[in-house]
């Protein structure tokens, strides 16, 4: 099992949410998350007072899906979540030792 | 404690030196000397009043009169709510309900104070000039007849307690400057103090029957000098002593919730029609031509602040047509009883650009006045005596004077003095309370307090718990 973590832009996420669901992963985790690459922050002025906000707004996605999954799952978030412009975000893959589905106990790939 | 004790002695003294002066012989009832124009016409009969105490027939209690200014009374009182709510929005969310609860317990704080003895001390019998005498302590002698002095068409409970709001708001004010570091403590013991030894003189100065800023004949309608002036000058004053908040200018002090600002800001507005119209401490011509100036000059400093921000910085913002549209009201607030709707225009649009360069040039002189209640209220209530001083005219109110554009150069001049002296006046007061204060009780909170804000530390509350 592998973890698929996804930082992508706010406004993609109805786009890669729909692509998930049509290569059949049931569930994600969704937070939301400030954070910046190469994007650059703005600038905000209050009474003359200029602040420069670095943390841009981006939300994160995180499904755990089965080894042979991985790769379609990767290339699915890519794609959806893709504009081209720069602070369109990073897809991590990190191993996953166990899942356990709390209501009925399964354990391991079963659980996903 | 050594400290605290030799300023609670100190107090004493000069209360007591105060006392004396109050207390000292008793004049006859002032005669209504011909050359003085009281800046708040009250009866508009123009009769000969009687210059000898030989008691006519109580002043008659007009309906209208009194419906008006009781919901003026009420208009005022709601801006201070609505100045804690302008205020609250612009600091920090761990700082909201400490900023908050400086406006709204000074509700409490002034109004006893005002009918203890404020009242008396700004309204009562004058004294050489420069105070009221205490006869009126407690409110004794204040029934419900008229006073023909103070409202002669209303009971005379009405006119004080609509005072009563102005003295209210007025301290209320100065805590923008000393936003986010201040001891609540000391805090409501320099209130009652700046009330009493700054607002109810000046008051007494400048609307009292007797009062040398009055006599000289300057016009100030609703407030210009006794109550921004007075409380822009004093709140430099405070922001200077009381110094920059921790991480000023390094840390990033962002308004948390501009929606509260704007709601401020048009509570403001709102009440503001009390605070100028009700002026005219009568419902009819005068408290109509107030109410139209006073939400002209709103509206051309919004506009003009935006124009000029959006010109020097590049964007329009909400917090500029906020600020603006509360330069505009102050601008206009000595003005609204004696100028036309076009220099109302006119106020108000200089108002805008000169308070939002007063605000910039704060950034480059370096002192934290935190919310901006010296560029707003000081530059925006100097600006406003000095365009009294251009722009009044008899045609509007000739219980007033005329100003330079209408052919009287010499009531510049005046509203100069009254400027200047309220200046000097205000600011050397608070600085010397301010330092007694900070000597005996401290000034600021400490360094982990300020930290943490003065929500927690000083009222053990969090102001939004999700």
């Amino acid at each position: 099992m592998k973890k698929v973590e996804a930082i992508i832009k706010p406004f993609r996420l109805d786009e890669v949410k729909a692509a998930l669901n049509s290569v059949a992963v049931q569930g994600m985790t969704v937070t939301e998350v400030r954070g910046f690459g190469r994007q650059k922050g703005h600038k905000e002025v209050y009474r003359g007072a200029e602040y420069v906000v670095e943390l841009v707004p981006k939300v994160r996605i995180e499904v755990v899906v089965p080894d042979q999954a991985v790769d379609r799952v990767v290339e699915t978030i890519a794609k959806a979540a893709k504009t081209g412009k720069i602070g369109d975000g990073k897809i991590f893959v990190i191993p996953v030792e166990e899942a356990v589905r709390i209501r009925t106990g399964e354990r391991g790939e079963g659980a996903l | 404690m050594k400290r605290k004790l030799a300023g609670w002695i100190l107090m004493v003294f000069a209360f007591t030196a105060g006392a004396g002066l109050v207390f000292g012989q008793d004049k006859p009832a002032p005669a209504l000397a011909a050359a003085v124009e009281p800046p708040k016409p009250a009866a508009p009969a123009p009769t000969a009043s009687p210059a000898t105490p030989a008691a006519p027939a109580p002043p008659k209690v007009d309906t209208g009169d009194t419906a008006w200014m009781l919901t003026s009374a009420a208009l005022v009182l709601l801006m201070t709510p609505g100045l804690a709510l302008f205020y609250g929005g612009m600091v920090r969310a761990k700082n909201v309900l400490g900023t908050i609860m400086h406006s709204f317990i000074i509700i409490a704080v002034i109004s006893l104070q005002w009918v203890l003895f404020g009242y008396s001390l700004a309204f009562g019998p004058d004294r050489g000039g420069i105070i009221g005498s205490l006869s009126w302590i407690g409110l004794s002698g204040v029934g419900l007849d008229p006073n023909p002095d103070y409202g002669a068409t209303v009971p005379h409970q009405v006119f004080m307690i609509y005072q009563a709001m102005f003295a209210i708001i007025t301290p209320a004010l100065i805590t923008g400057a000393i936003a986010e570091r201040m001891k609540f403590k000391t805090f409501l013991v320099f209130t009652v103090l700046w009330a009493t030894l700054v607002y109810d003189p000046l008051a007494h100065w400048v609307w009292g029957v007797g009062g040398w800023i009055r006599n000289l004949g300057a016009l100030d309608f609703a407030g210009g000098t006794v109550v921004h002036i007075s409380s822009g000058i004093s709140a430099l004053a405070a922001a200077i002593w009381v110094g920059r908040r921790r991480g000023f200018r390094t840390e990033p002090m962002a308004p948390h919730n501009l929606p509260m600002t704007i709601t401020g800001a048009a509570i403001l507005w709102f009440g503001w029609f009390g605070f100028n119209a009700g002026s005219a401490i009568a419902s009819g011509k005068l408290a109509a031509s107030a109410f139209v100036v006073t939400h002209l000059a709103a509206a051309a400093a919004a506009l003009s602040w935006v124009l000029v921000e959006w010109l020097y910085k590049g964007k329009p913002t909400t917090l500029g047509a906020a600020s603006g549209a509360v330069a505009g009201l102050v601008a206009i607030t000595p003005a609204s009883g004696f100028v036309g709707p076009m220099p109302a225009l006119i106020i108000g649009a200089v108002a805008g650009g000169l308070c939002y360069a007063g605000v910039i040039g704060k950034n480059r002189l370096g002192y934290d006045d935190s919310l901006d209640v010296v560029g707003v209220h000081g530059v925006g209530g100097t600006w406003g005596a000095v365009a009294t001083g251009l722009f009044a005219s008899k045609a509007i109110n000739d219980a007033g004077a005329d100003g330079l554009f209408f052919g009287n150069p010499g009531l510049l001049g005046i509203q100069v003095i009254a400027v200047l002296s309220t200046w000097v006046y205000a600011f050397v007061v608070t600085l010397i309370l301010l330092k007694i204060l900070d000597w005996t009780m401290g000034l600021r909170v400490s360094e982990e307090d300020e930290e943490n804000g003065l929500d927690l530390s000083q009222h053990s509350e969090t102001g939004y718990n999700y």
